[in-house]
Parts: C-alpha cells; structure tokens; sequence
C-alpha cells in the first residue's frame, strides 16, 4: 500500500520534471534563436562594407525589393486614401465640422498608417521573396559553393539584400501616405465635394514636419531594419529542404508582422505623447 | 535586365520616393509655412486660456504672425502666463489688446492681437497688459440660464 503510493508520487514528480523540461528547453532554444539572430545582425553590419563599396549589388536589390513593389504599394495607398476619405467624411459630418477631413486623412496616413500598412506589404511582397530567394540558394548548397571560393555569402549575398530593404522602405512608406492623401483628395474632395480651400490649409495648419512627418520617417525606417533582418535571417537560418523553406518564408511573413505592430506601439508610446 | 536599365529604374524609384517626401514635406507638412526666421518673444497673462495649446497660433486681423511657444502656470498671480514668438516683421504697439479667440463653433483657439493706438512698440520681453480670457461656453451658458431664470422669478412676482 505504502509502497504504491510512493511509486504514484514519483509518477507525478516525473511527469511535472517532464513538463518542465520541456518548457525550458523551449525557452532556452527560443533564447538561442534570438541571439543567435543578434549575432548575425551584427555579422551584417561589420560585412557591409562590400554591399556599399560594390554598390551595383544593391542597387540591383532594390531594384527587387523597392521598384517591384512599387505598384502594390501605389494602389493600397490610393485604396486606404480613398476610404479613410469616406469613412472619416461619413464620422466627421456628424459634428458639422467635415473641413477637418484632410487633417484626418493626412494625420492618420503621415503617422500610422502609411509606415505600418507600407512595412506589413513589404513584408508579405518583398520579405518573403528574400527569405525564398536565400532558402533555395542555401538548399542547392550556392551558400555553400561561395565559402569554397573563399567569398563570404554575408558580405555577397545577405548583406546587399539588407541594405537593399532598408533603403527602400522609407521611400515606400513616403510613397504610400502621398498617395493616401492624393486618395482622400479625390474621394473628399473630387466626389463629396469638401471645400479645396480648407482641405489643404487645414491639413498644413496642423501636420507638423518635425512632429508627424519626420516620426513617420523613423518608423518606416525602423520597419526596414526589421522586415530585411528578419527576412535574411530566416532565409539564412532555414532547413535547406523544399519544407524548410517553405516554412521559413511563413515565419518571416508572420514574425515580422508582429515585430512591426509590437515596434510601432512601442515608438509611437515615445514620439506622440500628450502635449 | 541589364545594368543600365536597372540603374534607370532605381533613379526613377528613389527620385519618385524623394519626391513623395518632398511633397508631405512643403504641401501636406507646413515646412513652407513655419519660416523660422526672426522672431521676438513677448508673453501674456490670462486668468484662463481654455484649450490654447503651444503652437497655436497667433493672429492678427486674421493673419498668422506667430506662435505660441510656452504656457505656464503663475503661482503667485495664480494666473496662465503664456509666451508668444512674433514674427520681427511685424511691431505691434504697448497697448495691443490680447483676446483667446475659437475659429468656428469646435475649432481650435487661437490668440487674436487688436492693435491700440500707442505709438511705443512692444520690445522682446514685453508683457501684454490688456488680455480677455477664453469663453467657457459652460460658463457662458449657465450666465445665460440663471438670468433668464431671474428674469421669470421678477415677472411672477
């Protein structure tokens, strides 16, 4: 009886020892990950060196990155414009005050939107098309070939591809939220029939440069940093099989995601508050 | 693709990207507008300023000719003392009159400047005596109602 008991405790002891192993072994590989993706971020910057000096490399990379998606980003911003003209319309004549609407449409594209939703399509259209491209050059063991040439695939391959994000990102995101306005113009203005007047000197009178514009910019800067370090991270750290990477273009589209909505609370908690 | 054709597409991206910028910047922004030049700082004391916020701005017949730069809370005088920068194009005299004014019935408040009839000029670090305060519109309201509740009461009477 005694010794029964004794045998159900030591099952019980062993199975929370089993849950907790798991569970740091889990944090502690999570952990790893983490640092071992700082590390490489680190490895990107001290080999840029050659993706600036061999500066055709990136071009071509933004060639990729920036210039492709430049219809996607074009025709969401007009689209997001365009309802924000509508739905902004729609609230604001309730309280009579419908001049208000380019400051709306401006305001919320300059700081939000057009930083967040430019990062969230790049991502989708740009990061994953990084982290596919890196995958199979790993997968067929091109990464591989490289080093046997004494060529180091960071400075060659993954840097330029990160230079290339970063530099095209902001001028998405200034793409974006112009063509937002532009949107809102039209649906304001062209087909409701807001006043011009106040359209335009309402939105100049209280879109700050320093204060919206310029905070924007940060954002959508540090929006590139994440979406290429993420994407040229997972690319560079997938299973080189056709499942791996498959899996690492889902992980990029989906962590960079939430990387960018966590990174804009948290910069938008430092640039606008109150006053 | 060659390299030309590339180079090509990558100046037009980042010069439509630059140019993008540049129109948020002078047309959506008001970096065209807020000409830091000259100015010349003078402060004003309100018993209430209502919703003034810094860089309200300040008018005078309708015209911007500066910016709210400071609001702070006098202790002593128990009174908001709010600094002005005025554009050193403009001199208004000693005697102008400073009132917080709201464009339209919910817009924002702003600091309109009636000019007096003195002929000294205000200097940097002048102080403006003649002030009116913001208009509560509770205050306003309820002014209203127990006037016109006076008014009854008399006539019952």
């Amino acid at each position: 009886m005694a010794k029964n008991c004794w045998k159900a405790r030591c099952a019980v002891a062993n199975g929370i020892a089993q849950a907790l192993r798991g569970l740091g072994q889990r944090v502690t590989s999570r952990i790893w990950r983490l640092g071992y993706a700082s590390r490489f971020f680190l490895a990107i910057l001290l080999h840029s060196g050659t993706a600036l000096r061999r500066l055709h490399l990136t071009i071509r990379e933004i060639y990729f990155t920036g210039v492709l998606s430049l219809i996607i980003i074009l025709v969401s911003g007009m689209f997001v414009g365009m309802v924000l003209g509508l739905q902004g319309y729609d609230t604001l004549q309730r309280y009579g005050s419908t001049e208000a609407l380019g400051v709306l449409v401006s305001l919320s594209l300059v700081r939000e939107l057009g930083p967040v939703v430019a990062a969230l399509l790049f991502a989708s259209r740009a990061g994953s098309a990084i982290t596919a491209e890196i995958g199979m050059m790993k997968a067929t063991e091109q990464l591989s070939a490289m080093e046997m040439m004494a060529v180091d695939p960071i400075a060659r391959v993954v840097a330029p591809r990160f230079w290339g994000g970063v530099i095209s990102m902001p001028l998405l995101a200034a793409l974006f939220s112009a063509m937002g306005i532009f949107g809102g113009y039209l649906v304001g203005v062209q087909l409701i029939g807001v006043d011009e007047g106040s359209f335009w000197s309402q939105m100049q009178a209280s879109v700050d440069f320093r204060e919206d514009i310029l905070n924007g910019v940060i954002k959508s800067f540090v929006f590139g940093i994440i979406v290429s370090w993420v994407a040229v991270f997972e690319g560079y750290d997938a299973e080189p099989t056709a499942e791996g990477v498959s899996g690492a273009t889902t992980r990029t589209v989906v962590t960079s995601s939430l990387a960018i909505l966590a990174a804009d609370f948290i910069l938008t908690a430092f640039m606008f508050t109150g006053t | 693709m060659s390299r030309t054709t590339l180079d090509l597409w990558v100046g037009f991206f980042v010069a439509v990207g630059l140019g993008a910028l540049l129109f948020l910047a002078l047309k959506v922004g008001n970096m065209a507008s807020s000409n830091s030049g000259d100015t010349y700082a003078i402060h004003a004391k309100f018993d209430n300023i209502g919703g003034l916020k810094v860089r309200g701005a300040v008018k005078s017949a309708g015209v911007v000719v500066g910016r709210v730069t400071d609001i702070r809370f006098d202790p002593e005088a128990y009174l908001a003392v709010v600094t002005i920068n005025v554009d050193s194009r403009y001199k208004f005299p000693r005697d102008t009159f400073a009132t917080i004014n709201t464009s339209g019935l919910l817009g924002e408040q702003y600091i309109g400047f009636e000019v007096g009839g003195d002929t000294a000029m205000l200097q940097a670090g002048d102080t403006i005596k003649k002030t009116q305060s913001a208009v509560v519109l509770e205050k306003l309201i309820s002014q209203f109602m127990f006037n016109k509740a006076a008014e009854d009461g008399g006539n019952n009477k």
